[in-house]
């Protein structure tokens, strides 16, 4: 399949958005009955998107900087008449009133959105073993999980189903699929992306960001879903930052640190993939330091402690009275429970209940409170180290994709997976995962660049170099 | 190794979360949140007195705008979503029950 790059320049040039979408969806009918990757195909809204893509190009217009390109769109942002159920019962069936603000603006750039893919429930999880209507499988090994929580849009370019996808990482759910399907995925800094129509899960530290083969698309999607949101109250005013245009400028004269967090405990094949990472960046002119930032290492303790407790309070909507699903009892309190009870799974409901805890009188010092100590220490202890480097190197996640069911019955194992991916989201900071050499059964491996708020320019530069010394 | 929790705190936080669990759920939850409960101890390795606490990540402010009126969601549209609905209005079941 074309890049987006590619598919965007020729669309413009007057080649057919309607036939890139034919060859999308034929190669989503020849795959999806065995990945499970789209929960929902909007055939009559792609074709009616590019269709009006060609008249603009016809007309001699610019039909913008994604015109024609194929988009799949995690299914718990919200897309207007369109079924969104954030792989949940409770939602199952309902089509929002509104575009989440970046379905809007990819098809104001001409994009064209084929369809919903596959998460976790509400975006718990890290394997999309937890969604209520079945489990992705990776394109690359069908036996084994593509990752999660959006696993679906990393599994659907993966597959060449279409070039660009959006998901959303609220602790590493679009770096971790990223790096287990072989693909780019970008962790934006907090509030650089409105999250406007994004169903929340934990809000301090839920972004959406893009997947894609190579990190010119990955750039030019967040050009265009990136920049202020009045919808959003969190939301930066601030233009989003143009990356293509710097994405060629290397790494000379950089300081990257090379974090021993980051990469303890990891698998050797991930280790080597690192080690190999660092060794490009050396040669290409940056310079590499080894360092070590402890506090890292209480990410996991605080993360699964806060956004617990945000989530508690998010998925309190969900009370069978305004949209969704109703379970019928005979009074308003026996209904709210019984249409919760029916309709979140076994992880959202351990969430839900985990953060209700941490947040309930008597415990909330203890957990919720000492959380948020340790989330300023690492925001501090972030700021230390990026007063001496500019950039930060590490894994992704400690193995290349696993078999399924081989964590579902330790939540605890499972959590492990985001050891590395967790930090940034508690910091609002940004961060990259790069495909960079394959392990264990030919699998890729995933290599992480992390920056302060706003370093998307320099962290898009770095990765570029990365990509090029693989040959891509 | 004793659990952080017992079944008796889960079957609370359970009913606080309006949600009703099995016997096998208490069971099974009373394990698996107490192994996160426990490993969520490593926090108190840091000397934390004294430190501020962050909700977000770059500090929330209020944001205002000119109070002008704008669009909306349609209000049909939204009811239509409802499971029931009665005169524009979310219906639900009986409210306030019988005295006892």
């Amino acid at each position: 399949m074309k890049s987006a790059v590619d598919i965007a320049r020729d669309v413009n040039a007057g080649a057919s958005a309607v036939e890139e979408l034919e060859r999308s969806l034929a190669s989503i009918r020849s795959r999806n009955d065995e990945l499970n990757v789209f929960l929902h195909v909007d055939e009559e809204g792609a074709y009616a998107a590019a269709r009006r893509v060609d008249e603009i190009v016809a007309a001699g217009g610019s039909a913008g900087s994604l015109a024609g390109v194929p988009v799949a769109l995690k299914d718990n942002l919200c897309t207007l008449g369109v079924p969104t159920t954030c792989s949940s019962k409770i939602l199952d069936g309902w089509r929002p009133p509104y575009n989440a603000t970046v379905v809007d603006r990819l098809r104001a750039a001409g994009a064209v959105p084929v369809g919903k893919t596959n998460l976790d429930e509400f975006a718990m999880g890290s394997s999309t073993e937890n969604s209520a209507f079945g489990p992705t499988r990776n394109p690359l090994d069908p036996a084994r999980v593509p990752g999660g929580s959006s696993g679906g849009s990393a599994a659907a370019v993966a597959a060449n189903m279409t070039p660009l996808s959006l998901g959303s990482d609220t602790g590493g759910s679009i770096r971790q699929p990223a790096a287990l399907c072989g693909l780019v995925g970008v962790k934006p800094t907090y509030g650089s992306v409105s999250r406007y129509g994004l169903i929340a899960f934990a809000s301090s530290l839920d972004q959406i960001g893009p997947f894609a083969k190579t990190v010119a698309d990955a750039a030019l999607a967040l050009e265009v879903i990136g920049g202020y949101d009045p919808k959003d109250s969190t939301s930066l005013n601030e233009t989003a930052p143009q990356l293509l245009a710097t994405l060629d400028s290397g790494v000379a004269g950089r300081r990257v640190g090379l974090v021993r967090e980051l990469v303890e405990g990891s698998d050797d094949d991930v280790t080597r993939s690192v080690d190999r990472a660092a060794a490009v960046l050396r040669d290409a002119g940056a310079t590499v330091v080894e360092l070590s930032i402890p506090e890292l290492t209480l990410g996991l303790s605080a993360y699964y402690l806060i956004a617990p407790a945000e989530a508690s309070s998010n998925l309190a909507r969900y009370d069978g009275v305004r949209y969704g699903l109703r379970v019928d009892a005979e009074d308003v309190a026996a209904m709210n429970e019984a249409t919760r009870t029916a309709g979140f799974g076994a992880e959202v409901k351990r969430r839900i209940m985990l953060g209700t805890y941490a947040l309930s009188a008597g415990y909330y010092d203890a957990y919720y409170g000492q959380a948020l100590k340790v989330r300023t220490q690492m925001i501090a202890a972030f700021a230390r180290a990026y007063a001496d480097v500019d950039l930060l190197l590490g894994a992704t996640t400690p193995s290349v994709a696993f078999a399924f069911g081989s964590k579902t019955n330790d939540p605890m194992a499972m959590y492990l997976n985001d050891v590395f991916t967790i930090p940034t989201n508690l910091s609002g900071e940004a961060a990259i995962s790069v495909p960079f050499g394959t392990g264990e059964a030919d699998l890729p491996v995933g290599v992480q660049l992390l920056g302060p708020g706003r370093s998307e320019p320099t962290l898009f530069a770095a990765a570029r170099v990365l990509e090029v010394a693989e040959g891509r | 190794m004793s659990n952080v929790l017992r079944r008796e705190d889960v079957a609370k936080v359970a009913t606080l979360a309006r949600l009703t669990l099995s016997d096998e759920e208490l069971d099974l939850y009373t394990e698996q949140l107490s192994k996160v409960l426990q490993h969520a101890q490593d926090m108190n390795q840091l000397d934390l007195t004294g430190v501020a606490p962050t909700a977000h990540p770059f500090g929330l402010k209020n944001v205002v705008r000119a109070d002008v009126v704008t669009p909306s969601l349609d209000h049909d549209a939204v009811m239509a979503m409802a499971p029931d609905a009665e005169d524009g209005r979310f219906a639900v079941p009986r409210i306030v029950g019988e005295a006892p």
